[in-house]
C-alpha cells in the first residue's frame, strides 16, 4: 500500500516541477518573446499567408468572440455532417456503422466544448477516420481555443488601458503547434514505446491459451491519447478509457498520463504569473486551487484504500482497497488520485469505473466538476476562477465599504452581474437537467421511447440519483466522465446533455471575455494603500470562502440527496 | 464577413496538420518499437496467444484465475460492471463469486480471498491478479496439475512484477504469462 501512496505523491510534485518552466515557456510564447520552439516561425507565416490571416491586427472583445464562435459554428456542422456518414468514408476497417443524428449531434458538440462526453464506445461507435478527423482534430483545436479565450483574459489584465485582447486566430494557431502538437509528439511516443498501439491495423482476432476466440480493438491511438490528456479532452479511444490496458498499459503510462491531466491547467496559473508579472497573485490562486485539491485527493483515497464496507461485510479480503471497476496494475490509490485529477480538470478520462467509487468519492467527484475551477480545463479553468475573484473582490468591497477594484479597474454594476449570472447558470443547468430526468424515471417510467426511462439507470436508489446528477454535472463542467452505467445513448440524454454541453461551455467564455474587455476599456486607477490587495493570502482566503459557501449554497441538497444519502445507508 | 474565408482555410490546414500529419507521424514512430506499434503479442509453439497487455478469461481449474469480466475478456469492446458500492444485486453477485471460489478452492478460508478476485475489473480486460490472489490459488493448481505445492509457488514468486523502480505503484502478477509458464512447466514435468 505504501508504494501506492508514494506513486501518487511523485506524480503530484513531478507534475508541479514540470507545470513551472512550461508556464513560463507560454508566458514567452504569447509575448511573442523568442523561445526554442521559433523554428517554427515560418511554418506559422505560411499557415497565416494561405489562411488570409494578420496575426499582428489587435481585436476588441467583441471582435474576438466573433472569431472565436465563428470557427467553433464551422466545426460543428462539420463534425455533425461526418459522423452520421462516417461509415460512406475510409479508414473504417471494422466496418462500423454511422453515427444516429441525436448521437452525431451529441458526440459533435461533446467534442467541440473540450468535453468528450461520450454516449457510444470507441471501438464500435467511431471509425479510424472520424477518430483523427473529427475526435483527434476537436481535441486540439478545442483545448487551443480555450488557450486562445485566456490568453485574451490575460491581455484584457496587463494593460492599463486598451481595447486590443490580442488577435485570436494567432493565439489559436500558436496554442496548437506551440503548446499542444510539441508536447502530444513527445508523449504520443512514449505510449507508442510502452504498449499502446500505433498503427492502423484493425480488429485481431486471437484464440485464447484456454482455447476462446476473442477479438482485440486496436487502432492509430497512442497520438490521440495524448492529446486527449494534455487538452483536458478526455475522450478515449477505446470504450474503458485509460482503464484499459492498451490506453494505458502500465504504471509509467499512468504517470505520464496522471501528469498530462495537470500539466497545463497547473502551468497557465504560473503563466498568469510571469505573463503579467504578478507572480504573488498566481502563487496565491495555486495555493487556493492545490490546497482544495489535496483535500479532495486526501478523502478520496482514505475511501478507496479503504475499501467498499458492503463489500467487508461478506467475509473477503480488500486489502489493496475497493477494487470493482479498478484495474491491479494502476490500483486503488492511483485511480482515486486520478479520479480529482480528471474532475479538478474538466478533463474526464477515467482510469477507473467513477460509477463504482465508494459513495464519498463519488460525490466528491461530483462536487469537484461542480466548482470546475481547481486548476480546471484548459484556459477555461481559469476563466471560471477569474468569475470567483471578480465575486470575491464584489464581497470584499461591500465589507469593506469601498468601491470593488480589481488590478487596476473598478468592478461595477455590469461586471458583477455578469459573474453572477455565469455563477449561477450551472447551478440552474444542473440541477434542472436532473430534475426533469428525475422526473421521467418516476413518473413516466413506461414512456415509449427507445430506451425507457425505467430503463436508464444502473443502480437502484440514491445511487442512480447520482448517475443523472453525475451526467449533468459533468456536461455543465464539460467535463466528459460519467457515472457510465447511465443508458444515455437515446434522443433524451443526448439532446438535454447536448443544450446543456453548449451553454456551459461558450456562456463561461463569453462571460469572463466581456468582462475582461469591459474592464481594460476603463480608466486606470494606480494602486494605493486603499486598494484591496488581491495577491494577498488574506483575499485568497476570502476567494476560497466565495468558492465554498456559492458551492455549497447551490449544491448540497443536491449532493445529500445522492451520495451522501447512500453513504449514510451503507453505516 | 471576410471571416468566412479564414475560418475554412485555417480549418482544412488545422485538420491536415492535427488530424493527418500528427497521428501519421506517431504511427511513422511507432514502427520503430519492437512490435512495431501493433501490441506486444506473446507466442506460445510459433502461434500467437494473446497479447500480453490485453487481459484473457480463466475459469478452468488448471489455470491460475483471471478477475471477473463484464465484456468476458473479449476486447472487441471494454467495459466496467459500473455497479454502486450499496447495489443489492450487484453484492448479490459478488457473494455468487465467493461460494463459487470457494467450492473450486476446497480448503480456503474466505477471508483469504482477495476482494478483487471477485470484483470486476474497470475495462474488462485486467491483465493482472495482485500476488495474493495468486497465492490463494496454488493449492488448487498444485492439486489439478499434480505438482509440488513449492514449485508452484516458485513460479509464482518468479513472475511477480515488482512496483515501478520498487517504490512507485502496487505489485502484480500477469495471468496469461503465468499461465504459459505453467504449461512449460506442466510439459517438462512429463
Amino acid at each position: 500500500m505504501n508504494t501506492e501512496l508514494f506513486g501518487v505523491l511523485i506524480t503530484f510534485l513531478l507534475t508541479i516541477i514540470l507545470a513551472i518552466p512550461l508556464g513560463k515557456y507560454m508566458a514567452k510564447v504569447f509575448a511573442g518573446e523568442r523561445t526554442i520552439t521559433d523554428f517554427m516561425n515560418p511554418f506559422e507565416r505560411l499557415i497565416f499567408r494561405i489562411s488570409g490571416i494578420d496575426p499582428k491586427a489587435g481585436m476588441n472583445w467583441k471582435q474576438f468572440l466573433k472569431a472565436l464562435l465563428s470557427i467553433n459554428l464551422l466545426w460543428f456542422v462539420y463534425a455533425f455532417f461526418v459522423l452520421i456518414f462516417q461509415n460512406k468514408l475510409p479508414l473504417n476497417p471494422d466496418g462500423n456503422p454511422g453515427q444516429t443524428p441525436d448521437l452525431a449531434f451529441n458526440t459533435a458538440i461533446s467534442f467541440l466544448v473540450n468535453c468528450n462526453l461520450q454516449h457510444y464506445s470507441g471501438e464500435s461507435g467511431l471509425t479510424y477516420f472520424t477518430q483523427l478527423f473529427v475526435v483527434t482534430f476537436l481535441q486540439f483545436v478545442s483545448a487551443a481555443t480555450g488557450i486562445a479565450a485566456l490568453v485574451a483574459l490575460f491581455n484584457g489584465l496587463k494593460e492599463k488601458t486598451t481595447s486590443n485582447l490580442g488577435n485570436f486566430w494567432n493565439l489559436l494557431v500558436k496554442s496548437t503547434t506551440r503548446i499542444l502538437l510539441p508536447l502530444s509528439i513527445v508523449m504520443g511516443i512514449i505510449l507508442a514505446f510502452n504498449g499502446t498501439p500505433a498503427s492502423f491495423d484493425g480488429k485481431d482476432t486471437i484464440t485464447t491459451l484456454q482455447g476462446d476466440t476473442v477479438q482485440v480493438s486496436r487502432g492509430p491511438a497512442a497520438g490521440m491519447i495524448a492529446i486527449k490528456q494534455l487538452g483536458t479532452n478526455g475522450g478515449g479511444w477505446f470504450g474503458a478509457n485509460s482503464a484499459h490496458p492498451l490506453e494505458n498499459p502500465n504504471y509509467f503510462t499512468n504517470i505520464i498520463e496522471s501528469i498530462a491531466i495537470l500539466l497545463i491547467p497547473m502551468a497557465l496559473v504560473f503563466t498568469l504569473g510571469f505573463y503579467l508579472n504578478r507572480k504573488k497573485l498566481a502563487y496565491v490562486i495555486f495555493g487556493v486551487m492545490t490546497f482544495l485539491f489535496l483535500v479532495f485527493v486526501s478523502i478520496n483515497i482514505y475511501f478507496e484504500t479503504k475499501g467498499n464496507p458492503a463489500i467487508d461485510r461478506l467475509g473477503v479480503a480488500q486489502h489493496i482497497g475497493s477494487m470493482e471497476g479498478k484495474e491491479v496494475r494502476l490500483g486503488s490509490a492511483a485511480t482515486a488520485f486520478w479520479s480529482i485529477a480528471t474532475t479538478s480538470t474538466s478533463n474526464g478520462s477515467v482510469n477507473g469505473m467513477h460509477d463504482s467509487l465508494t459513495p464519498i468519492s463519488g460525490g466528491v467527484a461530483i462536487l469537484d466538476m461542480m466548482i470546475n475551477a481547481l486548476y480546471g480545463g484548459v484556459g477555461v479553468g481559469l476563466l471560471n476562477y477569474y468569475i470567483f475573484i471578480i465575486i470575491a473582490v464584489f464581497i470584499s468591497g461591500l465589507m469593506v465599504g469601498r468601491t470593488p477594484e480589481f488590478m487596476g479597474h473598478k468592478v461595477e454594476a455590469r461586471e458583477v452581474k455578469i459573474a453572477a449570472l455565469i455563477t449561477l447558470l450551472s447551478a440552474f443547468l444542473i440541477k434542472s437537467g436532473t430534475a426533469l430526468a428525475a422526473y421521467f424515471v418516476s413518473h413516466h417510467p413506461g414512456l415509449a421511447w427507445s430506451v425507457k426511462p425505467a430503463a436508464w439507470l444502473n443502480n437502484p436508489s440514491y445511487h442512480g440519483f447520482s448517475e443523472m446528477l453525475y451526467e449533468y454535472t459533468s456536461s455543465n463542467a464539460n467535463n466528459g466522465s460519467g457515472f457510465e452505467g447511465l443508458g444515455d445513448n437515446n434522443i433524451f440524454w443526448n439532446v438535454t446533455t447536448g443544450i446543456v454541453l453548449i451553454l456551459g461551455r461558450f456562456l463561461p467564455i463569453i462571460g469572463p471575455v466581456a468582462i475582461a474587455g469591459l474592464l481594460a476599456n476603463k480608466k486606470y486607477i494606480p494602486e494605493s494603500a486603499g486598494t484591496l490587495r488581491t495577491d494577498s493570502i488574506t483575499f485568497g482566503g476570502m476567494t476560497l470562502a466565495v468558492i465554498i459557501i456559492v458551492n455549497a449554497l447551490s449544491y448540497f441538497p443536491a449532493l445529500a440527496l445522492g451520495p451522501l444519502a447512500e453513504y449514510f445507508s451503507l453505516k | 464577413m471576410k471571416n468566412i474565408g479564414i475560418v475554412i482555410k485555417l480549418t482544412l490546414i488545422l485538420l491536415i496538420i492535427c488530424a493527418g500529419i500528427f497521428p501519421l507521424f506517431i504511427a511513422l514512430v511507432g514502427k520503430l518499437e519492437p512490435n512495431g506499434g501493433k501490441g506486444e503479442t506473446i507466442i506460445v509453439n510459433g502461434k500467437a496467444a494473446g497479447y500480453a497487455n490485453v487481459g484473457q478469461k480463466f475459469t478452468a481449474d488448471k489455470y491460475f484465475w483471471s478477475r471477473p469480466s463484464v465484456v468476458e475478456y473479449n476486447a472487441a469492446g471494454s467495459a466496467g460492471s459500473n455497479k454502486g458500492a450499496t447495489n443489492a444485486d450487484y453484492l448479490k453477485t459478488v457473494q455468487d463469486r465467493i461460494d463459487t471460489f470457494l467450492v473450486h478452492n476446497p480448503g480456503i478460508e474466505k477471508s483469504a480471498i482477495p476482494a478483487e478476485m471477485v470484483t470486476a475489473s474497470g475495462s474488462g480486460l485486467d491483465p493482472d491478479i495482485s500476488p495474493a490472489s495468486a497465492y490463494v490459488q496454488i493449492k488448487r493448481i498444485a492439486a489439478m496439475r499434480s505438482l509440488p505445492e513449492d514449485q508452484v509457488r516458485s513460479l509464482v514468486e518468479g513472475h511477480v512484477e515488482k512496483p515501478l523502480f520498487g517504490i512507485l505503484g502496487p505489485s502484480k502478477i500477469n495471468v496469461l504469462k503465468l499461465n504459459v509458464a505453467l504449461d512449460a512447466l506442466s510439459a517438462n514435468k512429463k
